[in-house]
């Protein structure tokens, strides 16, 4: 080595960095997703294949043609886009045509994501407004539901109904006693709850799956187990009350609507949930409990992305509320501050 | 103090919440430590040191002896810059430290004798006054990276009820080792200056904080703690949890003693002193010799040198002569850095001198670590980092829309820099750096107030 005129990098400290990027958080997201996605072929064939792969499709290209108008770099290759688009299409129904989820895609990216600064600058779940836009625009083809395994048979069965909707008919009817529920034909098991054999929506059906990817990103710490365990317990313990102690009811509650689904991937998008401890808790009985009025006293029979928008929305408040205070700072100062 | 077991061994008292697990390297730890021959010339900033910089006291041509004064101040916290070889004083010029900072440095022309100064010999020790006089005479300052002069920790005031003396051998810096060699080489010394502290500042409790990925020098120290014959059973070694920066002060404290150290606050305001474990047997060697902080062993390491290993070399020579004396570079560095990974200072060249409080002398060769900056994700990892609770996402946007009044209630001042938000960044922020901007945003903000 005889140059003596080396040139050395000069930076701020510290000179070593972890080896995560924006891209292999995606990543493991996306990969958490997967079981889901496998599910929800083989219980309503390869057309969910097909949503997704329309929803993903029109979200990347919609942020690559929106970043290019904007004049920003590019940023599609941070597979946010990707995420979103998985996420939206397994809040849509499998029977839903082609063309309102390219509109529900062009919404959560354009609308809510890039009108608002891109990735880490949207206040609401890209995805769940996709999901809200196209149900108030939509609503018949976002609940006529398609039988579990239909596409194996040669009939094409199309019910109106899922368990979640039955479920509230029997609440407002006053009976969700274990009898009730083993006397209702129309309600799946709770096995069959487990392994995705019922009505709904394309990547909510399968509980076995969803808790899959949710061990998965707790593993790569990817997310907090904090807000979906508060989130899911908020409302197994509201339900169990207003089931008078019911527990058939309390699990049905969690597991036939899209429960799990939004308190493991939807809630805990990192950009519209609180940081800390205190807010994330905060914000998932905030959720629990919004889910649970819509569910019990609301018109609509789910109310997962309503309440997880609604708590996106507040949840700078929440930050503020919930600030931690620096290392050291003695307790009494707190009537000084404020 | 029940919870003190005669002879065992310490757990942190209390966990420190936050921080990082960062790969240790510590690949030089079995080296023993090598002295360096004396260079052609040695280079002494007259600033090496958190405080007053010293002024030269000898003269372009004056002949030095090694260990003898050659930058003083009257200022109380300074510390005197002593020759470090013997020879002539070739010229007294500027130069650029790695801080950026322009001080005035005194070049000495080795004779190549290494003569020891005439006057040098055992400083008289009996009262608390003479023990911080012989301290600042030594020119001792943080061995630890930091450079606060020690005879100011020393000489805290006594109505704050000082108890403990804490002993930082934590060393969370990846690569860095020559706290643990010192551990192992030089342990009775460490030993012979805590009582001498003991005594003469009247310290109840001494603990011996080291990381638990030194069990060698653990058992080292607890043999030598167990050996001695004391009643009170005041001297404990103490493990605590690998994790970076589990060495910082108010990080220490907490760990050793359970206390927290309050914002803009020192240690001594919740009754401990925290001393670096190499600063500490200097003290015991200098109260024996009356040799002054003229040489200090260092890591030389990175995987751009040849040769890694620890080396004792004379203070203020050339970073180049040293890095050529371990083999010099293996590969093309493209970064240098005067400490260690997390904290260090990168170097414009390897023309400058060794301070005193540099630990460390670090090579990369490796560009590939470096991430591509983009937008946050509001992820948390930052928040989840900082050993000091802070939010350096939110502090970071503050700062771009100078938000002072947000700024202030961030707490932003009790930073300490130690880069965990940076290192655990997804979005390969700088974080660090928009943290010393806020900081000088509020400061600024305040001035004008």
């Amino acid at each position: 080595m005889k140059n003596e005129n080396r040139k050395l990098t000069v930076s701020a400290s510290p000179h070593v960095r972890s080896n995560e990027t924006v891209t292999g958080i995606m990543l493991d997201v996306i990969i958490a997703l997967i079981p889901a996605l496998v599910a929800s072929v083989y219980v309503f064939g390869f057309r969910s294949l097909a949503v997704v792969a329309t929803c993903v499709a029109t979200c990347v290209l919609s942020e690559y043609i929106c970043r290019k108008v904007m004049k920003r770099n590019n940023t599609i290759t941070d597979l946010s886009a990707v995420v979103t688009g998985i996420l939206l299409a397994f809040n849509l129904p499998v029977s839903i045509p082609l063309w309102m989820a390219v509109i529900g895609s062009v919404v959560a990216i354009v609308v809510v994501k890039q009108c608002f600064g891109g990735i880490g600058n949207n206040f609401v779940n890209p995805a769940l407004v996709g999901r809200i836009v196209l149900m108030c625009s939509f609503p018949t083809a976002m609940s006529s539901w398609v039988m579990p395994y239909a596409w194996k048979s040669t009939t094409d069965m199309l019910t109106t109904a899922t368990p979640l909707a039955e479920i509230s008919t029997m609440f407002k009817a006053g009976d969700v006693s274990a009898q009730a529920f083993n006397a209702n034909g129309a309600l799946p098991s709770i096995g069959e709850l487990m392994v995705g054999a019922r009505q709904g929506c394309l990547g909510e059906v399968c509980a076995i799956a969803l808790i899959i990817g949710f061990l998965y990103l707790i593993i790569r710490r990817v997310i907090s187990p904090v807000i979906p365990l508060t989130y899911i317990g908020t409302v197994a313990v509201i339900m169990l009350i207003a089931g008078k102690g019911s527990v058939d009811f309390m699990l049905y509650e969690i597991l036939s609507g899209g429960l799990l689904l939004g308190a493991i991937f939807m809630a805990t998008d990192y950009t519209t949930s609180p940081i800390n401890f205190k807010g994330k808790i905060v914000f998932a009985i905030g959720c629990g409990l919004i889910t649970c009025l819509i569910r019990l006293f609301g018109s609509l029979p789910e109310g997962v992305s309503f309440s997880i928008v609604i708590m996106n929305i507040l949840v700078p408040h929440i930050e503020n509320l919930t600030f931690s205070k620096p290392f050291g700072t003695p307790k009494k100062q707190k009537e000084v501050k404020q | 103090m029940d919870e003190i077991r005669k002879g065992g061994i310490l757990k942190a008292v209390k966990k420190s919440r936050g921080g990082i697990m960062v790969a240790h390297h510590k690949d030089t730890k079995d080296l023993p430590v090598v002295r360096m021959p004396a260079p052609e010339f040695v280079t002494l900033p007259m600033q090496q040191h958190i405080g007053a910089p010293c002024t030269p006291t000898v003269k372009v041509g004056d002949t030095v002896a090694v260990g003898q004064v050659i930058g003083d101040t009257d200022k109380f916290v300074s510390a005197p810059i002593h020759a470090s070889v013997s020879g002539t004083v070739k010229s007294i010029g500027e130069v650029r430290l790695p801080s950026g900072m322009i001080t005035q440095a005194v070049t000495i022309e080795s004779d190549g004798e290494m003569r020891l100064f005439d006057g040098i010999e055992p400083p008289k020790v009996e009262t608390k006054d003479d023990l911080i006089k012989a301290v600042r005479q030594s020119g001792l300052v943080g061995l630890g990276g930091a450079g606060f002069p020690s005879h100011v920790k020393l000489a805290f005031d006594e109505s704050k009820g000082i108890d403990t003396l804490v002993i930082n051998a934590a060393e969370c810096e990846p690569y860095i080792t020559v706290d643990y060699r010192e551990c192992i080489d030089n342990s009775w010394d460490i030993f012979s200056s805590i009582y001498t502290l003991k005594d003469l500042l009247g310290f109840k409790k001494i603990i011996i904080a080291v990381e638990d990925n030194k069990p060698d020098a653990i058992k080292v120290l607890k043999d030598i703690a167990d050996s001695k014959n004391d009643v009170n059973d005041s001297v404990k070694i103490m493990t605590l949890k690998s994790k970076y920066p589990q060495g910082a002060e108010k990080m220490m404290v907490l760990s050793a003693t359970g206390r927290k150290v309050p914002p803009g606050k020192l240690p001594a305001d919740v009754g401990c002193v925290v001393m670096n474990v190499t600063s500490a047997s200097f003290i015991s060697r200098y109260l024996k010799t009356g040799k002054p902080l003229v040489s200090r062993s260092l890591t030389v390491a990175g995987d751009a040198i040849a040769n890694p290993q620890n080396v004792r070399v004379p203070i203020g020579t050339k970073i180049k002569e040293i890095i050529d004396f371990c083999g010099g570079y293996s590969n093309e560095p493209y970064k240098l850095i005067a400490g260690g990974p997390m904290m260090g200072m990168a170097l414009v060249d390897d023309q400058g001198p060794i301070l005193k409080s540099n630990n460390a002398i670090l090579a990369f060769s490796d560009t590939k670590k470096i991430k591509k900056e983009v937008d946050c994700i509001r992820c948390g990892r930052c928040a989840k980092a900082c050993p000091m609770s802070l939010i350096p996402t939110n502090i970071e946007k503050y700062t771009k829309i100078r938000d002072i009044e947000k700024l202030k209630n961030s707490g932003i001042m009790v930073c300490m820099e130690c880069g965990s938000c940076s290192y655990s960044c997804p979005a390969g922020k700088a974080l660090v750096q928009h943290m010393r901007l806020a900081k000088s945003v509020l400061r600024e903000a305040e001035a004008k107030k």
